[in-house]
């Protein structure tokens, strides 16, 4: 048993996190969001210059990582800056198609959801029609990160009563392109007959683990931000005066900031049981206890730091407003505490 | 014990309602229920409505042209109105400040400012917190200095709600700097068009600009815009927050909150069912359901003994902490019930009239907006800690 990183993943989190706190500013995050991209290109291509993407995947894609600790490493990183980007569409997209293009750098998503499947993996509508040897896809898709900024867009449809994964020219299809809570944006997609090239046919096994590596990713990143909100609220109670003593003197804030770091520790222990399970056979179970576990450490943090913030916790222009929004729509993506809690039992039954 | 309202509270029930058919606007009830943004105007026609029919004095006497309506009465008239989706009464003058003008005030400003309120020449905000006056509020710093017949004013408020509509501010400021905190503080009555005064908006986390900073550089105030006696205003403001904490629990607001989810959750589709049959779900709005429903009877509890004629005391703060508890714990399910579509963040739909298309199901955003929003309930008016302090000093003697 050994919890330390090894050498290589411990540098990978020093740079990262020194070139993060160089680069990453709120005002950098609101420009990007409200920018055509959703994200700061420059922040994004120093990542690629330091192989970010390549960690994600192992060497026989090309990478020099691609384990579920790889992956904690990265997004934890990228929750603490909170940093808005496309990577965990890298991680989606890298596992069901060539990652090649990725780790150079290339942004890519897939657009899976629909507007009535909430978190249903195999609820799909849109439908792919082959003529010709040619397919067409035609259906909706629902809030698709980056869709606007992306060169490679991977569109999941039904084929002979399958589900099934195609390539589709971003230009082929209509899109509504819209900010996000938390940062980044999205589009619904509109596929009208759109031209698609197929990637594969049977593609719900491969769904099923890009979502569970994307699901640790993001658990990760959750991880961060509840590093960063931790911080940033120890820091303000040992500053922040009222009646004459730092408000961190008061008992009742005190034991329930003690409460807050007891269930962010759980939350990394829940993290690292996810990413040690990635690539064995009790996956699903750790992703369903993990993602339930950080939807509710999330919501809890996010509310206490606010509360014991006080005023300046509502405001946008304090750095904790970002974090703790960013922190909230981690539930609103890949199923909330109650979807999990619901696979887990049926996992757990199994 | 008796459960029921009398025949007399019942028939004042029914009148409230007919009017409420014919009298509130549909376009505003349309806002005020879809989540749309209400503006300044929005709220002053609700007001001169109300005003029109004798009930905008919801808390006034009736020699102050008030309604003359004892605790029940408001209670219904505050469960009726929220039903309809109402625009909520502005508490800063009607609540606030005109209760305090009649207990405090001379009759000069009872003659001047108390008409006013009610026809809308005034809108008022309200200048107690400071950067270093939240929980502490005796702490205030803002100073008002004797120069002649004015006092000249300089410093900063801030939270100010709505204050970037507001003419006028009634202040808790700084007269003297001897002996015990609160008694250096004075209660002060400032017009905000007067040169010195600057208003900076706040955007909270919802993106709204809802609060202000207020800032006072060598304003200076005719003394008779004092309320009561200098050095005095410790002792009106804690009147006045008493008043804010009347209504405190909210109920009427946490019941349109719940049949908005228990809607929403109704329409969301969630594994080939409507979202509400999920158990897991449904589960957690039935328990603050029942929450909700043992909060009015303790909401009435207190009613009831107002009515009797005894003064609210400490119970407002548990009313505080459970009925704030009870809206932020609605507001979560509602976001949660929206799935997905929480995330997207298009402001310009929150317009009325507006040509932008909301993104997936039209309750979505302002679900995310409110639960992020109402993280205030459980800070201001008194945070959940301080009423919390109240309730182990005050009932408890601890
Ligand atoms: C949306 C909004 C609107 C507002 N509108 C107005 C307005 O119109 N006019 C106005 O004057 N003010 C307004 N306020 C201000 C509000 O009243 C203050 O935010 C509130 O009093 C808390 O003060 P603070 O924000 O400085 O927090 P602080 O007092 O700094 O509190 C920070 C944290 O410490 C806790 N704490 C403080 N003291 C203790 C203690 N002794 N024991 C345990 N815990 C403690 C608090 O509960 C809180 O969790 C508004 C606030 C908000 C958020």
């Amino acid at each position: 048993m050994d919890f330390r990183l090894t050498d290589e993943r411990q540098m990978l989190q020093d740079s990262l996190r020194r070139y993060l706190t160089d680069t990453v500013t709120p005002d950098g995050i609101a420009a990007a969001t409200d920018g055509e991209a959703g994200f700061d290109r420059t922040v994004w291509d120093g990542l690629v210059e330091m192989g970010v993407p390549a960690a994600l995947f192992p060497e026989e894609q090309g990478g020099f990582g691609g384990a579920g600790f790889d992956l904690m490493v990265v997004f934890e990183e990228l929750g603490r800056a909170g940093l808005p980007a496309p990577l965990l569409e890298t991680v989606l997209v890298g596992s069901l198609a060539s990652s090649e293009d990725l780790i150079a750098g290339q942004v890519a998503t897939l657009a899976h959801a629909e507007p009535s499947s909430r978190y249903d993996l195999s609820h799909v509508e849109t439908r792919a029609e082959q003529a010709d040897g040619a397919y067409q896809l035609t259906g909706r898709k629902a809030v698709v990160p980056y869709a606007s900024a992306t060169e490679t867009l991977l569109v999941s449809a039904r084929l002979n009563d399958k589900i099934a994964l195609f390539q589709v020219q971003p230009d082929a299809v209509q899109m509504r392109d819209y900010p996000l809570n938390g940062g980044g944006r999205a589009s619904e997609i509109m596929l009208d007959g759109a031209a698609a090239q197929l990637v594969q046919e049977d593609a719900m096994d491969a769904l099923h683990t890009a979502f569970a590596r994307a699901t640790a990713a993001q658990c990760a990143e959750a991880l961060g931000l509840m590093e960063a909100i931790k911080a940033l609220t120890v820091d303000y109670l040992r500053n922040r005066k009222q009646f004459g003593q730092p408000i961190g003197k008061f008992q009742a804030l005190q034991h329930r900031m003690a409460d807050v770091l007891i269930e962010i520790e759980q939350a990394r222990s829940a993290v690292i049981n996810l990413c040690g399970h990635l690539d064995g056979p009790e996956r699903d179970l750790h992703v369903s206890a993990t993602k339930n576990l950080i939807g509710r450490t999330a919501k809890l943090v996010v509310e206490e730091s606010i509360q014991m913030h006080g005023g300046i916790g509502m405001t946008q222009e304090y750095a904790l407003g970002h974090l703790a929004k960013r922190l909230t729509m981690v539930d609103h993506r890949f199923g909330d505490a109650d979807h999990h809690l619901e696979r887990f039992i049926r996992l757990a039954a199994a | 014990m008796d459960l029921s309202f009398t025949p007399d509270q019942q028939a004042f029930r029914a009148e409230l309602r007919a009017f409420l058919n014919e009298n509130l606007p549909a376009r505003l009830s349309d806002k005020v229920r879809r989540g749309l943004r209400l503006t300044k105007q929005d709220y002053e026609d609700w007001h001169a409505i109300l005003n029109a029919r004798g009930w905008l004095g919801v808390n006034w006497p009736v020699e102050h042209g008030g309604t003359g309506w004892d605790a029940v009465q408001r209670h219904i008239f505050e469960e009726e109105t929220t039903a309809a989706h109402a625009p909520r009464i502005v508490p800063f003058g009607i609540a606030m400040l005109g209760p305090v003008l009649m207990a405090f005030g001379n009759d000069a400003q009872k003659a001047h400012y108390l008409p006013r309120i009610l026809n809308g020449d005034d809108w008022w905000c309200q200048g107690y917190s400071e950067p270093g006056a939240g929980s502490d509020l005796a702490n205030v710093q803002t100073t008002a200095m004797r120069d002649g017949d004015h006092y000249v004013v300089n410093g900063q408020k801030t939270w100010t709600t709505l204050g970037q509509h507001a003419n006028m501010i009634f202040c808790l400021v700084r007269t003297s700097k001897e002996g015990k905190k609160q008694e250096g503080i004075s209660f002060l009555l400032i017009d905000m068009n007067t040169p010195g005064v600057e208003v900076r908006p706040i955007v909270l986390i919802d993106g709204e600009p809802e609060v202000n900073e207020v800032w006072f550089s060598d304003v200076r105030v005719p003394v008779e815009n004092l309320v009561g006696e200098e050095n005095k205003g410790w002792t009106y403001a804690k009147y006045l927050l008493t008043h804010e904490r009347t209504n405190i629990a909210g109920v009427g607001f946490a019941r349109a909150g719940l049949s908005a989810l228990k809607r929403i959750a109704g329409e969301q589709m969630d594994g080939g069912k409507p979202l509400i049959q999920n158990p897991f779900f449904a589960a957690k709005v039935a328990q603050v359901e029942i929450d909700l429903m043992a909060m009015a009877t303790t909401n009435l509890r207190t009613i009831a003994a107002a009515a009797a004629g005894q003064a609210p005391g400490a119970e407002s703060s548990m009313l505080k902490v459970k009925g704030t508890v009870i809206r932020q714990t609605i507001n979560a399910l509602t976001r949660q019930a929206v799935g997905p579509y929480a995330a997207p963040f298009v402001s310009e739909a929150l317009d009325e009239g507006s040509n932008v298309e909301p993104v997936g199901p039209e309750a979505a955003m302002p679900a995310t907006q409110a639960y992020f929003n109402n993280r205030k309930l459980s800070i201001y008016g008194g945070s959940n800690e301080v009423q919390r302090q109240i309730i182990s000093k005050a009932i408890l003697e601890l």
